[in-house]
């Protein structure tokens, strides 16, 4: 990477609490996203990785802390406030979270129906585009939810959370439960879509090979704050059993393995 | 911030477009026009993009579908002096541009009604078998229950038995009682014209017990508990629960359709017998407030005169209600369909139909009774 100008923070999380009851699952949690990076929010099950995409985008409040988003304080700020920055980003959630009595080109065209004055043949036009560009046949467009694969549920929630052409998608898992192949395409998929779109990524993922591929930095959820943050690349070295058996298991040598392999050849071709 | 704009420089068989400004999905509606009158005859395309200032998907999508048609009216394009990330977005929006949509034709006027009405009848008649089939299987469970009462879920059986039943008998109750004040005071005014008063007890007694105190106890219940099986197992049926069931060998029909009718079919009787009692009651006060009526001379009045079938009658009854909202309920809920929309359609069904099923019910013992001569 070369040295690039004062890095913008899209994201500030400051002092974030989260309880459930007795249950802390968040506490002085703090965290910055840089605009344009795709950030890996890895963590084991349960260490509140949904939890801190939920309270970001304001569908949870948080005990204490603050939370700015793309300058705007989404926990204390006023409704408006928080009403222009919804439009600016767009969320995926972990099972997609379609509306089931909407079709997919339906579903795709609710958030622009809802914030832009457009034509229903423009809208159509621009749903179809969506849905096209998170690599779902034209046919998908008039399935009703229900009648989609678990993976093509995750793309048509991409496609949603396209919609408005977002500064900032958030991705719950979006790789979760695809087959090898389809997962590496949805890598592929982001990257191209960030780079093209500019987009800023916050995708939690418990998947070794989209960390490796596509994210430029990771963020480790342990001990009820960020407890690492960084490239891939440093997390072996941090000094903490789960990072250690994640970032150095065989599994992870082997994502490692495949993309270098692929980096390898890609410099031979060239 | 520039509203977007297009200038085209022709000369004989090539052009020059020049897009400038903000191409924003937000301006699309806007210059789309002028993207549209971009003549097509052309063989020389060279899109400068220099004086774009930000473009997104919707913009992208303008200048690839112009570029889409200039390509198919034979014209080379060439995109000129665009910013890296522009002409990134714009490959990458090119590359996945979606086919334009064929709309189809289907059949109209007089045969499109034709297939329409033929559609109808064959799933009405294929809902009703299905529904005859459910209603065969429910009894088929209700009966091995019986035989072998240790299969019998007796958790589910009770809650629901609480929740269906007991948590009705405010209501039910109220509902009752307000009978019973209705029926003395329109049957006093009545009544007093010809000095008959003493007659509104046989009135009170034999509406109340004979047909009302049950059908209206029917009527909410399957307002209340018709509507609240539908909706849970429905929701069930959503979230893929019920799929889930069979394939650990449970029987949905065993494991949540038998006790919810079985703690109908057990309720309900109960629920009528106290509508029963407290309309009798409403009847009785209202009686005695406006007709003089005292509960004692009430009371032996209605022991001289009604006969105990009439109570009898209404509560025969209660269990083959119980059983149709029962069944008519869990079958709506089995033919939700996916979304949440279906769920609130076969909720209203089952509400409506298990009322007509009541109502018609009702008819059909009121003849048979008649004709019995009790
Ligand atoms: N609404 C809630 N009420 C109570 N507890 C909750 C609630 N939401 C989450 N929790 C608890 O917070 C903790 C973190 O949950 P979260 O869903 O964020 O986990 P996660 O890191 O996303 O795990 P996974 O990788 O399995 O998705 C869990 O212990 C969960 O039980
Ligand atoms: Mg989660």
């Amino acid at each position: 990477m070369q040295s690039t100008p004062p890095r913008e923070a899209v994201i500030e999380v400051r002092g974030l609490r989260n309880q459930f009851g007795p249950q802390v699952v968040h506490d002085d949690l703090n965290l910055d996203v840089w605009r344009g990076e795709v950030l890996g929010i890895v963590g084991g099950s349960g260490t509140g990785k949904s939890v801190l995409l939920r309270t970001i985008v304001g569908l949870n409040s948080p005990a204490a802390g603050s939370i700015k988003v793309l300058g705007v304080d989404v926990v204390n700020g006023s409704e408006e406030d928080r009403q222009s920055v919804e439009r600016r980003w767009g969320v995926a959630f972990q099972d997609g979270a379609l509306f089931s009595s909407l079709s997919v080109l339906q579903n795709v065209e609710a958030p622009m129906r809802e914030h832009l004055k457009l034509s229903e043949n423009l809208m159509s036009a621009l749903g179809q585009l969506k849905i096209s560009l998170v690599g779902l046949q034209p046919l998908a467009c008039g399935k009703m939810p229900s009648e989609l694969s678990g993976g093509m549920r995750k793309r048509a929630a991409l496609a949603r959370a396209l919609a408005l052409d977002p500064e900032i998608v958030f991705l719950d898992e979006p790789t979760a439960g695809l087959d090898p192949i389809g997962a590496a395409a949805y890598d592929e998929l982001i990257g191209e879509l960030q780079h093209a779109l500019g987009l800023t990524v916050f995708m939690v993922t418990h998947d070794l090979d989209s960390l490796y591929a596509i994210c430029d930095r990771v963020a480790v959820l342990a001990e009820k704050r960020v407890y690492a943050e960084g490239p891939i690349e440093m997390m072996p070295e941090v000094d903490h059993p789960w990072i250690q058996e994640y970032f150095t298991g065989p599994r992870a040598r082997a994502a490692q393995t495949k993309t270098e392999t692929k980096t390898d050849t890609a410099s031979l071709e060239s | 911030m520039a509203e977007p704009s297009l200038t085209i420089e022709q000369s004989s068989n090539s052009a020059t477009i020049r897009i400038l400004g903000e191409l924003l999905t937000r301006y699309v509606g806007g210059v789309q026009a002028e993207f549209d009158k971009v003549p097509t005859g052309l063989s020389d395309v060279q899109l400068d993009l220099a004086g774009l200032d930000s473009i997104d998907t919707g913009g992208a999508w303008l200048i690839a579908e112009m570029k889409r048609r200039l390509e198919t009216g034979g014209a080379a394009v060439r995109i000129t002096s665009a910013a890296p990330a522009h002409a990134a977005l714009l490959e990458t929006v090119t590359h996945h541009l979606p086919d334009p949509l064929e709309e189809e034709d289907g059949p109209r006027g007089l045969s499109a009604v034709l297939i329409s009405l033929g559609k109808m009848t064959v799933s009405g008649w294929q809902s009703f078998l299905s529904a005859l089939a459910f209603f065969g299987e429910t009894l088929a469970a209700l009966v091995l229950t019986l035989l072998q009462p240790w299969r019998l879920r007796r958790a589910a059986l009770f809650s629901q038995m609480e929740s269906a039943g007991l948590k009705a008998v405010p209501i039910v109750a109220l509902m009752g009682f307000l009978i019973g004040v209705v029926l003395a005071f329109q049957g006093a005014a009545q009544l007093k014209q010809f000095g008959a008063e003493v007659f509104v007890v046989e009135l009170i007694a034999i509406s109340v017990l004979r047909e009302l105190g049950i059908l209206l106890t029917a009527i909410i219940v399957a307002g209340r508990s018709g509507s609240a099986f539908t909706a849970s197992v429905g929701s069930m049926k959503v979230q893929e629960e019920i799929d889930a069931m069979r394939t650990i060998g449970l029987s949905p029909i065993e494991a949540l359709v038998v006790p919810r009718v079985l703690a109908l079919i057990i309720m309900m009787p109960i629920l009528g017998f106290i509508a029963n009692i407290a309309g009798l009651f409403g009847g009785a006060l209202m009686s005695w407030i406006d007709l003089g009526v005292t509960p004692g001379m009430f009371i032996t009045r209605l022991k001289e005169t009604t006969d105990v079938w009439n109570l009898l009658i209404g509560m025969i009854k209660a269990p083959f209600f119980a059983l149709m909202i029962g069944v008519v309920a869990c079958w709506q809920a089995m033919q939700v369909r996916g979304s949440a929309e279906s769920v609130g359609q076969h909720t209203t069904a089952s509400v409506v139909q298990s009322i007509f099923m009541v109502i018609a019910i009702d008819a059909m013992f009121s003849i048979f009774f008649s004709e019995l001569g009790v």
